[in-house]
């Protein structure tokens, strides 16, 4: 991963110019405004992030952490700059070109009230193969099913007990209900993992587990980790670390308080 | 996808979808209802009488005439002589006719006199002939046929003995208690008039009024032979239409309230309604029941139109319920939506999925509506029958009614698109992150 702003007191690798192959995610001079208008409230020179790549992107509420992970999911595209997924340059994707993407590429995992309530944790985790015929062929292939897959990723995050799978999604733990999340981002083998503060309501405990099971699946799908939050107590634990407030040239700061 | 989602969301909020649906439902058994029972009503006013071409009687208007000679409802004016109706009945158009002779009853049920045409011509219903449910027809003076109602609700039988009375009321002071008549036949339910009446022949009905004229000391005939002094056909009231039954006497100086003619052909319905009104014996009245049927249905169409109104707002009412309870849910499920967002819904999912559910709401309510309505029917249809003489056929919904389950369901689906629209615009505003 790379970074063209000062990085933080985390090691960081030499800055490349230009992308490599291995790249997902790749920005360039992406700069962002809410009303398309300044002052903006994304200012990225560069940043890359390779494919198995675990990123740990820390920063205050207000930093526009929030705003950088729609702009990675397609849900708001650049106003400036350039920003390609997957090699794939989103700002130039179609809104409907976008949301097929992010179902095909991306996994969300949410801080809390990940999940749908009114589905089972089985479906909870299905849903986005519902949205997306290429998760849904992956998590499906080799004869199987993408409830076995659900499953199999449940057993996979210690929550394949057949009581847990058939119990209200209301009625799970926070902890069970960010795994029950993870799984939903993993299933169907998207190649990058976004997690937006998914530990902040765990204790340490919890949060420690969590991301052992977040690193092992990921590392298996070789999918890119990008996981933003404040804890900077988190940052060792990944392969990189990032500050978001060095890296977001954009200022006032108080301007983009609009933007998490 | 999305529509099952739309199901399992609402199966999340049963409480409040169910309060919906029971709104919708009711309305919708009510809109319907209504317009059922008035078809019904129309259909069953309309059945009274078919297969009969024209009505006539003394001169009236063509409403009173309808009302009084088939309905029972209201009282005639003034009779038609006797040789009038066999001059009209003489005539080559005519196939059939039956006398109807009104004005006296039996505990508050209508006697009729009449003929035993009566029984063999007169149609209701689709073409349906009266049926004996038990006994047999009228044919002595003294026999008496009476309509399902009476029977049951008087509990007679064949064989019992009554004693008809003075006048139309509930309660008479006069009985012909020196004629008594003898029950000998029960008609099966028709749904019209003819269950809550009593049939008599018109011999039956002259012996009653001839054994009434021979009563010297009968103190309110007298007091009011000695008040009514113009001709009897003049007389306005039931108690004087009474005194010219009465005082009809025989065949020859026998007065009928009105008679129903069945033609040879329709086609002489117009002419032959038009001589009947040119008759030079005395002013007659003839009218097209169904046309006449018509005029009533215009006087009572503005009850119609206000009854319609206001169980179609009771529709507006149910669908705004459905609104509210839609938009107030809305703030509680941007979540939601964030994460059907992250996950690859478009923000035109989100639309549908509100729209979805807005459409199933109103779907499942008529279908409830429909089925409580034909519940309701097919248990009342006995009550309604009998109480209010309805005939309700419980049978497929008409188109009309199809038409308005129809617009019902474009209403609650064109009230969704408020509150789908603006969980559209919320989605792309929010994206994945709920900015409230």
């Amino acid at each position: 991963m790379d970074v063209s702003a000062p990085a933080t007191s985390q090691t960081l690798p030499p800055q490349r110019s230009g992308g490599s192959p291995g790249d997902v995610v790749e920005l360039s001079g992406v700069r962002f405004s809410w009303s398309g208008a300044l002052p903006f409230v994304i200012d990225i020179g560069s940043l890359r992030v390779a494919r198995g790549e675990r990123v740990f992107l820390r920063g205050p509420s207000g930093s526009g952490k929030s705003t950088l992970l729609s702009l990675l999911a397609g849900v708001i595209t650049p106003s400036e700059g350039t920003l390609r997924v997957l090699e794939r340059d989103i700002g130039a994707l179609g809104s409907a070109a976008r949301d097929r993407f992010r179902a095909d590429h991306i996994g969300f995992i949410f801080q809390m009230f990940n999940l749908i309530p009114y589905l089972s944790v089985v479906e909870n985790v299905c849903l986005p193969c519902g949205f997306s015929l290429r998760r849904r062929t992956h998590a499906a292939g080799g004869g199987g099913t993408v409830q076995a897959e659900a499953v199999r990723l449940l057993e996979h995050l210690d929550m394949g007990e057949a009581d847990v799978l058939r119990r209200p999604v209301t009625e799970l733990s926070v902890g069970q209900q960010q795994r029950v999340a993870a799984a939903r981002a993993l299933i169907g083998a998207p190649e990058l993992v976004i997690a937006d503060e998914p530990t902040s309501s765990l204790d340490a405990d919890r949060r420690s587990a969590f991301l052992d099971l977040l690193f092992r699946e990921c590392a298996r799908e070789r999918a890119a980790l990008v996981f933003v939050s404040h804890d900077a107590s988190l940052a060792p634990l990944f392969d990189r670390a990032i500050a978001f407030a060095e890296i977001n040239r954009a200022l006032p700061r108080s301007s983009a308080a609009n933007a998490s | 996808m999305i529509f099952a989602l739309a199901v399992k969301s609402l199966r999340n909020r049963k409480f409040t979808a169910g309060l919906t649906v029971l709104s919708i439902a009711l309305a919708v058994m009510l809109l319907l209802g209504v317009e059922r029972i008035r078809s019904e009503s129309r259909e069953s006013f309309a059945s009274t009488i078919s297969g009969t071409d024209l009505v006539v009687g003394a001169r009236s208007s063509p409403v009173h005439l309808l009302l009084y000679a088939v309905f029972h409802i209201g009282n005639a004016t003034n009779n038609l002589r006797w040789d009038s109706y066999r001059a009209i009945a003489a005539r080559p158009e005519v196939g059939w006719t039956i006398p109807l002779s009104l004005g006296d009853s039996h505990r508050g049920y209508r006697v009729l006199g009449t003929t035993p045409d009566y029984l063999e011509h007169l149609r209701f219903g689709r073409d349906r002939r009266l049926v004996l449910a038990q006994g047999k027809p009228f044919a002595d003076e003294r026999d008496a046929v009476l309509g399902a109602d009476v029977a049951e609700a008087l509990g007679y039988k064949l064989g019992d003995s009554i004693v008809i009375a003075h006048g139309a009321g509930d309660v008479s002071f006069s009985l012909h208690a020196d004629h008594p008549f003898q029950v000998i036949g029960v008609l099966s339910r028709t749904g019209t008039p003819v269950d809550r009446t009593v049939h008599v022949t018109l011999e039956g009905m002259d012996a009653v009024h001839a054994d009434h004229d021979g009563d010297e000391h009968d103190p309110l005939a007298e007091a009011k032979r000695a008040k009514v002094e113009a001709p009897r056909h003049d007389a306005d009231t039931a108690g004087g239409r009474h005194e010219n039954e009465e005082h009809a006497g025989r065949d020859s100086q026998r007065a009928i309230t009105a008679f129903l003619i069945g033609l040879k052909s329709r086609g002489a319905a117009l002419s032959m309604q038009r001589l009947v009104n040119e008759y030079s014996g005395e002013p007659l009245t003839a009218i097209l029941p169904g046309a006449t049927l018509l005029e009533v249905w215009e006087i009572v169409g503005a009850a119609e139109k206000t009854l319609f109104a206001v169980s179609a707002l009771v529709v507006v009412v149910g669908l705004a319920g459905m609104l509210v309870a839609l938009l107030t849910s809305l703030s509680e499920r941007r979540r939601e939506m964030a994460v059907l967002r992250s996950v690859g819904a478009r923000p035109m999912h989100v639309f549908a999925l509100i729209l979805g559910e807005a459409a199933f709401l109103t779907l499942l309510g008529i279908a409830l509506g429909v089925a409580a309505l034909y519940l309701g029917l097919l248990a009342g249809r006995q009550w309604l029958e009998s109480r209010l003489g309805l005939f309700i056929v419980v049978g497929w919904p008409s188109a009309y009614e199809f038409g308005l389950m129809i617009l019902v369901g474009t209403a609650g689906v064109l009230i969704g698109l408020i509150p789908a629209y603006r969980i559209y615009r919320y989605s792309l505003a929010d994206g994945m992150t709920i900015r409230i």
